[in-house]
């Protein structure tokens, strides 16, 4: 909905107890980079000061784990100097004026929020501590540069007044044009560890997530859909459903059948009595067999050029020193531990919606497209997220266009909720790729020459970001970091090509995205080279990296604080990987060993540098999760497809990691002057490469197939 | 029939096949334990039955019988439990979908085990997924859980 000043102050009122702080609106501001917005932020929008001293703290993006919340709030609050005992985080509602700064739509991806909204949330709390404090200097009459805010009170003197209390006639003021933002080294909370806000509802079990929603008159929905991709709905019959108890209603969907019932488990017995014919797959389906060895062949030639200097052909056909490896990486689930639900309300021409998304304006867009109405009549309700992880940030919206679909056909309003299969085999997976580099070295080891072919599908084509994402027919997430890897600086002869085959499986963006592969492969080369030069490891990458500064002290710091210059236990071997992605580098160093058969993961040391850390218990805790993603695709994660169909389908056959194979998790924060970073996405990367590279220093086996497996 | 759930006893309208998760969930409204799987693998659904720790999403309601149901809420509604606690000082949580489970697990563990080995949290929350890798913090908290249980800690 497009909020109007009207709005924003009647939602203010309507959501706090007692009055509210309502800023006045200098203008709208623009979604546009924080440095090019030169207007403050409508402070109304994203903060409300109660009369009871409450702070709430509007969170523009989805908090589905990474911290969010209370991150934001403490941005807010730096500045705000309210008490921190009164601050609390809400999900904004789904309008313009939360337009990620950095992608210009409401959205949470890219690692992106609190490096992007740092500014804007900062000037926030700025300026309603600047209202706050000139209210209290109009009723004390004295100069406002006489007074002082700190901890939720305005302070002449003796005198004191509580935010609570100059809520009313704060609002009354108009905002200021310019506000000043403290420096860094005056801050209080900011850098600080902060426990989360959103802890007392998560161990309490009253947290809502989308699958929590309920309210009179709801219907839960479980929809059967295509058993294969391409496959296509022909005809059904819903007769035996409809005659299970509680089944209300059966409907179909774009390219499925809706069952409508009183509650999940009625719904669901009432999808399994389902008569549906479906009509497979053009060509009989993707097969991954086939489709691996088709990738292959195509990784032989190059494919459209992503970045190239030098005459990588000349220069590989003169040298005497070459290696050449190939990697593949299978198709991965996200797999958040919410399975994927939404609810929907109609009423006339105005859409309810509430659901745990990270894409809010694309998903609001979307329903209004199917509604036939204007997004504005569409509200979402964003619900706290059982995982995320790049799944629910769908430019197709597929979970959310579905329920509405349901809802408009069933007539009532519907929670249309996934089982575990249907989520695991309902598509946008990390893609599966080809890479083959061939690299030539001198006769100290270093890369002269590099030529690497990337096969796989487009997470970005067919989307609307396509006209900014994809240039010159190059998908720059299939083959980000790369080009720019800091081990390939001081190579001359280079060639980065790209194959993007087109397939009916549905793909999308899977936490830390293309570096999920490019690092691996990247990371193996390095170490491959390195041990072709008989070099350690360590040294022959630094020697690389002289002069990335943040690389060399992200890769030395792990190093050292893992312990790499003495041997590791009896039957261990250490690896390292670094890679720098969403503005921050991390180093790690895993140290493994073998287990009949098995690799074993005992401890993980990492380095980051991610600039200003906001709050380095969160950070910790992304780089200890990011682990654990990347540890289940490195140790676990493989979907196949034989004719269209997904063979695994639930976590017996698409095993994640478990708390017996957590290792233990080092992370040293970098204290770093560089830009602000990302932190949800950039350990996940380095992890599968850092095993495999200390498996070969174990073994002596060099595994270049996702996931690892000895022979 | 009838179902003892948190201490107290509530007459549900339910096929007996109906998993006690979807009873609990979508018949009693009680949303906090969580639907993950649908076929014991991952314990968001995690209830105790007597104590004992049981997935309810595999669990059919005509099984429960006379047997006292706890769920999430019945632990404390004010996150005062020792495992609660525990859970809030080590900063657990990160989307929190999992963490019922996690929490009903560890309750029962410590129940039966006061002061559990690293081994015995492996083993106890094995069957206990959490997609945000929070099991190096969920580790920690059960250590002091126990300690709190004790009646040391802070």
């Amino acid at each position: 909905m497009s909020l109007t000043r009207r709005d924003l102050l009647r939602t203010s009122l309507a959501g706090a107890a007692g009055l509210v702080i309502a800023f006045q609106i200098p203008n709208v501001v623009k979604a546009a980079p924080a440095a090019a917005a030169p207007a403050l932020p409508p402070a109304n929008a994203f903060l409300r000061i109660g009369t009871d001293d409450s702070v709430t703290v509007l969170i523009a993006h989805s908090e589905m784990g990474q911290g969010i919340w209370t991150s934001l709030a403490m941005v807010i609050a730096e500045e705000l100097e309210c008490d921190w005992t009164k601050i609390r985080s809400e999900h904004a509602p789904a309008a313009p004026v939360y337009a990620s700064p950095a992608f210009g739509i409401q959205m949470t991806g890219g690692s992106s929020t609190t490096w992007s909204e740092f500014d804007r949330y900062r000037n926030v709390g700025a300026t309603a501590k600047d209202m706050l404090v000139r209210a209290a200097a109009a009723r004390w009459k004295v100069a406002p540069s006489a007074c002082h805010a700190a901890n939720g009170f305005v302070v002449h003197g003796k005198q004191q007044l509580s935010y609570g209390q100059l809520a009313e006639a704060a609002m009354k003021l108009a905002p200021p044009k310019t506000v000043k933002l403290k420096d860094p080294k005056d801050w209080k909370i900011i850098g600080t560890p902060v426990k989360r806000l959103d802890t007392p509802e998560k161990i309490t079990g009253q947290a809502k997530f989308g699958i929590d929603v309920q309210f009179p008159g709801l219907r839960v929905a479980v929809v059967a859909r295509p058993p294969a991709f391409g496959a296509k709905l022909a005809k059904f019959d819903g007769s035996a459903a409809l005659k299970v108890p509680g089944v209300e209603k059966v409907v179909p969907t774009a390219n499925g059948v809706a069952v409508v019932a009183k509650h999940f488990w009625a719904a669901k017995l009432g999808r399994d009595a389902l008569q549906i014919d479906w009509t497979p797959p053009e060509g009989g389906g993707v097969d991954s067999g086939r489709q691996i060895a088709e990738f292959r062949a195509m990784a032989k030639t190059p494919g459209t050029i992503a970045s190239e200097r030098g005459k990588v052909e000349q220069a590989l056909s003169g040298a005497k020193n070459k290696l050449e490896a190939e990697y593949d990486f299978p198709y991965l689930a996200h797999a958040p531990m919410e399975p994927l639900n939404c609810t929907v309300k109609l009423d006339g021409d105005k859409c309810e919606i509430w659901t745990g998304t990270q894409f809010q304006t694309g998903d609001q867009g979307a329903a209004a497209k199917i509604l036939g109405t204007k997004p504005e009549n569409v509200t979402i309700h964003t619900m706290f997220l059982g995982g995320g992880f790049g799944r629910r940030a769908n430019p197709n919206s597929d979970f959310v266009s579905e329920a509405v679909i349901v809802a408009k056909a069933a007539g009532v309003p519907v929670k249309v909720v996934w089982t575990r299969e249907d989520d695991m085999r309902g598509g946008y997976y990390r893609p599966s790729y080809v890479h083959r580099i061939q690299t030539a070295y001198d006769d100290q080891g270093k890369p002269v020459a590099w030529d690497h072919v990337v096969v796989g599908q487009s997470i970005i084509a067919g989307t609307p970001f396509e006209p900014m994402l994809v240039k010159h027919g190059i998908d720059g997430t299939s083959v980000e970091g790369l080009a720019e890897s800091p081990y390939l600086e001081g190579t001359n002869a280079l060639r980065v090509s790209l194959h993007s085959p087109r397939t009916a499986v549905p793909v999308l963006w899977w936490r830390s995205v293309g570096n999920t592969h490019t690092a691996f492969a990247m990371e193996s080369m390095i170490d491959e080279l390195a041990h072709a030069a008989g070099q350690d490891p360590l040294a022959y990458r630094l020697g690389l990296m002289k002069d990335k500064p943040r690389h060399h002290a992200a890769l030395s710091l792990a190093a050292e604080k893992a312990g790499w210059s003495s041997p590791p236990p009896a039957g261990r071997a250490r690896g390292m990987a670094v890679h720098e992605s969403f503005g921050s580098i991390v180093a790690q160093v895993a140290e493994v060993s073998v287990d009949h058969g098995q690799i074993r993961v005992h401890a993980v040391t990492c380095a980051v540098d991610c600039g200003t850390a906001v709050n380095p218990l969160a950070i910790e805790a992304q780089v200890q999760g990011s682990v654990a993603f990347g540890l289940s695709a490195a140790l676990h994660g493989k979907l196949t497809l034989t004719n269209g169909k997904l063979d695994q389908s639930n976590f017996h056959d698409y095993q994640v990691l478990r708390m017996h194979e957590m290792p233990r998790v080092a992370v040293h924060v970098i204290q770093s002057k560089a830009k602000m970073g990302g932190i949800g996405e950039p350990a996940t990367a380095p992890i599968a490469p850092a095993i495999a590279n200390a498996v070969f220093a174990l073994t002596k086996q060099r595994l270049r197939s996702l996931p690892l497996r000895l022979a | 029939m009838k179902l003892d759930i948190n201490g107290s006893v509530h007459d549900v309208d339910a096929t007996p096949d109906m998993p006690l998760l979807w009873v609990i969930r979508d018949v009693l409204g009680l949303t906090g334990t969580k639907f993950g799987c649908g076929m014991a693998q991952c314990g968001a659904c995690t209830v105790h039955l007597d104590g004992q720790p049981v997935r309810s999403c595999i669990t059919p309601v005509s099984t429960v019988g006379a047997r006292k149901v706890r769920t999430i809420e019945g632990i404390s509604a004010d996150g005062s439990h020792p495992v609660q606690r525990a859970w809030a000082e080590a900063d657990v949580v990160q989307c929190g979908y999992c963490q019922s489970g996690q929490i009903m697990t560890t309750v029962a563990l410590l129940e039966q085990k006061p002061e559990p080995t690293d081994s015995d949290i492996d083993s106890a929350l094995a069957g206990n997924i959490c997609r945000c890798g929070t099991y190096a913090r969920i580790r920690s908290a059960v250590h002091l859980a126990a300690k709190l249980s004790r009646g040391g800690g802070k």
